[in-house]
């Protein structure tokens, strides 16, 4: 009944949206199949999208050609830039999304994309020829062929969902779980774990008392995600902040027994960072107090996030506890709090391309892999629907490097050292963080997809303009110069030295105090021309010029550690025959198959000498 | 360790021999050795080539060595190689390592140079697992020997602050990875001071690793005994005694102070000197006290007694408190019997009530210091002693400059933080250079991953999470 596709994609949530798009759009005919087909893109938890890393991985989603960014800046309520008093490798968009224009423009804009079928359904098991996968077998009795496989199943295999001491099967909130995947891929030789996550319960926004609440508004000039024309808001809504208090951590700590968690009764490990409200106040018992955000899920909606109250205990003791927050006196609930228990899969089972090393053709993204997050997600979706759509063409897979993209980090880190607990991106993970800003993301990453065919020409164009401006702006600073009776009122006036001498203009754009656009404003640089030039690539002119030395020094330390990117492992080799390396490292070794001396040397266990005797055996 | 650059490292055993091999091997081999040689231009001499010149730094000659030069491919390597044949003096070996290093050549690596000769190559894949064997080996016994060299709780001590360090890093990345929270603020004033802390630190290690205290000012050799023994006689004689052994190189680098002597190319610097010209002109009577510094601060005690009047009581009670003071100290005790051409027998035959006035296993040197009698059995001994003492010290001096390199690594980007923290940059830079000098830190103490120590310990402390 259905035709043979190229890629078929299991699952429509943030990673299934991303596969689809990034196999149709690099010419891969694509099916996807969802248990609902009313809740493609869902937003399970916080209406939000970017943030600290996050927001770096949604702007590099959009450099290659994603749709992430454009639908997040045109569903946005509300922007902010977070961290803009660091330097501007941790400057990191965020916005407030409407959860339904959200799941709505997502389907909206994957059912304009050319190249893409929909199909509801639920997937039971995988169609193999030999350790080849070649299709899927559904839950309606359907065997559609394929020639690869994306599953991005989310919290949905074997979903347990708990509320106090009651729990049930579910992939989230009011939908059923998938069954049947797990035991086919366990019988095929994977690995698997279980993995927790938690949500907080939703509130009806006309109970709370947002006049004892702080504001939160959005940034004053918004910016946005997409390197596309989407538009920055011209009208935001505001977030509240409120806190919990000892109250409320009595009224909880009563609950523990009931509470899940405590009880035994989830096994699935959970995030250290983004832990329930319960076991905040039992790790942090000295903390009296911990901050609630109130987010509104939407323009028109009264549904209210309650993010910071993440709770799998008892409905009761959810309500009474809630109840005691400043503003929240006569709350209503929409609904409450729960824990999700899942299956994943490790994700060192995988290669750099999210194609999995036990069957061919079939790639894993997003919550099986052991992730969180709707970015992380998104951006693995990407790159396995990507590569499975190259692989199918006969064409070369796309791996991004650690240097490269918070992709390549995210990506190698999972199959180098994978996972314990629900991985999420931060900052510090990457070795190359200065390299990898969100305002270069689009420099980094579309030259890369356009080469293979995913990023339009259009995009390819807007970052030559972009780097030709920039460079058009630096000679400029480069050339002018400035005398001191016209600087320094400037100067003083921001806290820095005069002037005694003329001196050109990137010299004293070099200073921490003086920006372009404060320079512009104070001193008339109309004649110089600078005025006629986009804001974006005045910043990309000012951050290259300001950091100049620490970028210089990044580079080259990433260059340097590239040359042992460059010597490939082999695939089949032997490393229980190399009797000179530790028996931990041959251990990893065996497991992890690195695929270049690069790799081998982030493993946990292997050492420097163990990787000198790599060296010998692959450095030729 | 795949670098293309250039490495340094003696490549003749450790110990003091007649001669010390320091091998350079890499792309700038000859631009290295060519900075700090006075002698033909290299570059223009053939390959498999032996020149004559003098190592100079700042005009002063190190010394002067034998030159063997190998162009790519033709050597050992595969790469340029230049080869330095210098005296073998552990101090001369290590100023040259240190003037190689200084125009920029690295320390090699375990079994570096064979890993190169084995990708060039230069051997087939038979011999590769001997290698590889070989560098792993030769890591754990390097690693081994680093650690067993920082002495005085360093070690530990580096550990603690580079445990102090990770628990700001983690405070500055939490402030950067998790801003919109809930969360403090790493105290600037409080990171100060610990990189403070830290760099002073460095700074003694690196000054005290250099090159060796030792190596660097000689070995310490105090002279005790009564007043009129002839201690004063006896450091003339070795003083001159010197200056008739020594060449023009030997020994060499150093302008020669007046307490120092040179035997076999080794130092060795004389305790209080003035002291024992004093007493011994004065004849006044050099209290027990001051003997005792003069212990402690010596490596080779050399106990001096008048053969002839010497009372063997008073030698008993005296060689007992000197091996008192010294006993589980890496320090050698030396009887001489001086004065013996003061005696009524013939100098070949000692008598018996002489011999008996020491204690048993005691034998002293019979000499004469005023006829420099014996005194060759003497600075025998001495060199004897010194070239043991050395040759554990020459060992250290090798891993020492791989250790001495991340010292200084270390010490320049927290030099950086410094600096950055002076001028209230922003956390993401700080990081930056916080991050490589826990790498060098870690090279010192073993410990080299970070970003799971960094995430983990901010997991534990804080609270965080929405």
């Amino acid at each position: 009944m259905l035709k043979e596709y190229d890629v078929i994609v299991v699952g429509g949530g943030h990673a299934g949206c991303e596969a689809t798009a990034a196999a149709a759009n690099s010419g891969s005919k694509v099916l996807l199949i969802t248990m609902n087909m009313g809740t493609i893109a869902q937003m399970s938890c916080n209406p939000a999208m970017g943030g600290v890393a996050k927001g770096q991985i949604v702007r590099e989603i959009d450099a290659m050609g994603g749709y992430s960014g454009i639908i997040s800046d045109k569903t946005a309520i509300q922007f902010r830039m977070l961290n803009m008093s660091k330097g501007p490798a941790m400057w990191s968009p965020r916005v407030q999304s409407d959860r339904w224009l959200f799941a709505q423009e997502w389907r909206l804009m994957l059912e304009k994309t050319p190249n893409v079928d929909f199909w509801q359904d639920t997937v039971m098991g995988l169609k193999l020829e030999s350790n080849k996968v070649v299709g899927v077998k559904t839950a309606l009795g359907l065997e559609i062929e394929a020639k690869s496989v994306v599953l991005t199943n989310g919290t949905f295999l074997n979903g347990l969902i708990h509320i106090g001491d009651k729990n049930f099967g579910g992939g989230r909130a009011g939908e059923r779980n998938s069954t049947g995947i797990t035991e086919e891929l366990i019988q095929l030789g994977f690995d698997h774990g279980r993995m927790k996550t938690g949500t907080p319960p939703r509130v009806d926004a006309r109970s709370l008392d947002f006049t004892r609440m702080e504001e939160q508004k959005g940034d004053e000039y918004p910016s946005k995600f997409s390197f596309t024309d989407t538009k920055p808001l011209s009208q935001q809504r505001s977030c509240h902040i409120t806190y919990t208090n000892e109250s409320v951590h009595d009224i909880l700590r009563e609950g523990l027994d009931r509470s899940p968690m405590f009880s035994g009764s989830i096994e699935g490990t959970g995030p250290r960072y983004c832990p329930s409200i319960e076991e905040k106040i039992e790790r942090f018992a000295e903390r009296n107090r911990h901050q609630i955000f109130v987010e509104p899920e939407g323009w028109n909606t009264v549904e209210i996030y309650v993010n910071g109250f993440s709770t799998s205990l008892p409905m009761d003791v959810q309500l009474k506890a809630i109840k005691q927050i400043k503003g929240f006196e006569n709350v209503k609930l929409f609904r409450p709090g729960y824990a999700i228990e899942y299956d994943y899969f490790p994700p060192t089972q995988l290669k750099h391309t999210l194609e999995t090393k036990l069957v061919e053709n079939l790639y894993f993204a997003g919550q099986i892999n052991g992730t969180t997050g709707y970015e992380e997600a998104g951006c693995q979706g990407l790159m396995a629907g990507l590569n499975a759509s190259l692989k199918t063409q006969q064409k070369d897979e796309l791996i991004l490097a650690r240097n490269e993209a918070y992709i390549g980090v995210l990506i190698d880190d999972l199959i180098t050292k994978g996972t314990k607990e629900p991985y999420r991106m931060f900052t510090s993970r990457a070795e190359y963080r200065i390299l990898l800003r969100q305002d270069n993301a689009d420099i980094r990453l579309t030259p890369i997809s356009h080469k293979i065919g995913l990023a339009s020409d259009e995009r390819l164009r807007a970052v030559e303009a972009k780097e030709r401006q920039t460079k058009e702006i630096l000679d400029l600073l480069g050339s002018h110069s400035i005398e001191p009776d016209v600087a320094n009122p400037y100067l003083e006036d921001v806290g820095t030295s005069p002037l005694k001498q003329k001196v050109k203009l990137s010299s004293i754009i070099s200073r921490p105090q003086v920006s372009i656009s404060s320079l512009n404003n104070h001193v008339n640089t109309e004649q110089i021309g600078l005025n006629n030039y986009d804001p974006e690539c005045l910043e990309q002119a000012e951050i290259s010029i300001k950091y100049d030395g620490y970028i210089k020094r990044e580079r080259e330390m990433a260059d340097k550690m590239q040359r042992l990117e460059d010597i490939t492992l082999k695939h089949d080799f032997d490393y229980s025959a190399l009797s000179s390396i530790s028996s931990e490292a041959r251990e990893k070794l065996s497991e992890i198959k690195p695929k270049t001396i690069g790799q081998a040397s982030r493993i946990s266990g292997v050492s420097p000498s163990d990787i000198s005797v790599l060296l010998i055996h692959f450095g030729r | 360790m795949i670098d293309r650059d250039t490495i340094c490292a003696l490549s003749t055993p450790a110990g003091s021999g007649a001669i010390g091999v320091i091998r350079l091997s890499g792309p700038e081999a000859i631009k290295i050795a060519q900075a700090v040689f006075d002698g033909k231009a290299l570059s223009n001499q053939k390959g498999q080539s032996l020149h004559f010149g003098k190592i100079k730094a700042d005009e002063k000659v190190v010394d002067e060595v034998m030159l063997s030069l190998f162009k790519a491919p033709h050597s050992y390597t595969g790469e340029d190689v230049v080869e330095v044949s210098c005296h073998g003096s552990a101090f001369i070996l290590s100023e040259v390592m240190k003037l190689f290093t200084e125009e920029g050549a690295r320390i090699a690596n375990p079994g570096e140079y064979t890993m190169r000769a084995f990708r060039n190559g230069k051997m087939d894949l038979a011999q590769a697992e001997a290698v590889a064997d070989l560098i792993a080996s030769e890591s754990k016994a390097a690693h081994q020997l680093a650690m067993n060299q920082m002495r005085g709780g360093f070690s530990k001590k580096i550990q603690e602050l580079r445990e102090e360090l990770i628990h700001f890093t983690s405070m500055i990345e939490l402030e950067l990875d998790f801003a919109e929270e809930d969360v403090e603020f790493a105290d600037r004033d409080d990171l100060k001071e610990l990189v403070d802390r830290i760099l002073l630190i460095l700074s003694k290690l690196i000054d005290s690793f250099a090159t060796g205290n030792v190596m660097k000012n000689g070995i310490p050799v105090a002279i005790v005994g009564q007043p009129n023994v002839g201690k004063s006689t006896l450091l003339n004689a070795l003083l001159n005694e010197e200056k008739a052994i020594v060449s023009e190189i030997a020994g060499t680098t150093r302008d020669s102070i007046e307490d120092e002597v040179k035997i076999g190319g080794i130092s060795f610097r004389f305790i209080d000197t003035a002291g024992i010209r004093e007493t011994d002109d004065l004849v006044e009577n050099i209290g027990i006290k001051r003997t005792f510094e003069m212990v402690d601060k010596a490596m080779i005690v050399l106990y001096l007694v008048d053969a002839i009047q010497a009372d063997a009581a008073q030698i008993k009670e005296m060689i007992q408190e000197i091996e008192a003071k010294i006993e589980g100290q890496d320090k050698q005790l030396i009887v001489l019997a001086n004065k013996v051409d003061q005696g009524n027998f013939d100098l070949a035959h000692i008598p018996l009530e002489i011999k008996k006035k020491f204690p048993e296993g005691k034998t002293p040197i019979f000499l004469s210091a005023l006829k420099k009698y014996h005194l060759d059995e003497l600075t025998a001994i001495l060199e004897k002693i010194a070239k043991e003492t050395l040759s554990s010290a020459n060992q250290v001096t090798v891993s020492n400059a791989r250790h001495h390199q991340a010292l200084k690594k270390a010490q320049e980007s927290l030099l950086r933080v410094r600096e950055g923290l002076d001028q209230n940059i922003t956390g993401d830079f700080l990081a930056m250079d916080i991050r490589q000098s826990l790498h060098f830190l870690g090279e010192i103490t073993g410990t080299i991953e970070i970003d799971r120590d960094i995430l983990g310990h901010i997991f534990s402390s804080f609270c965080i999470g929405k």
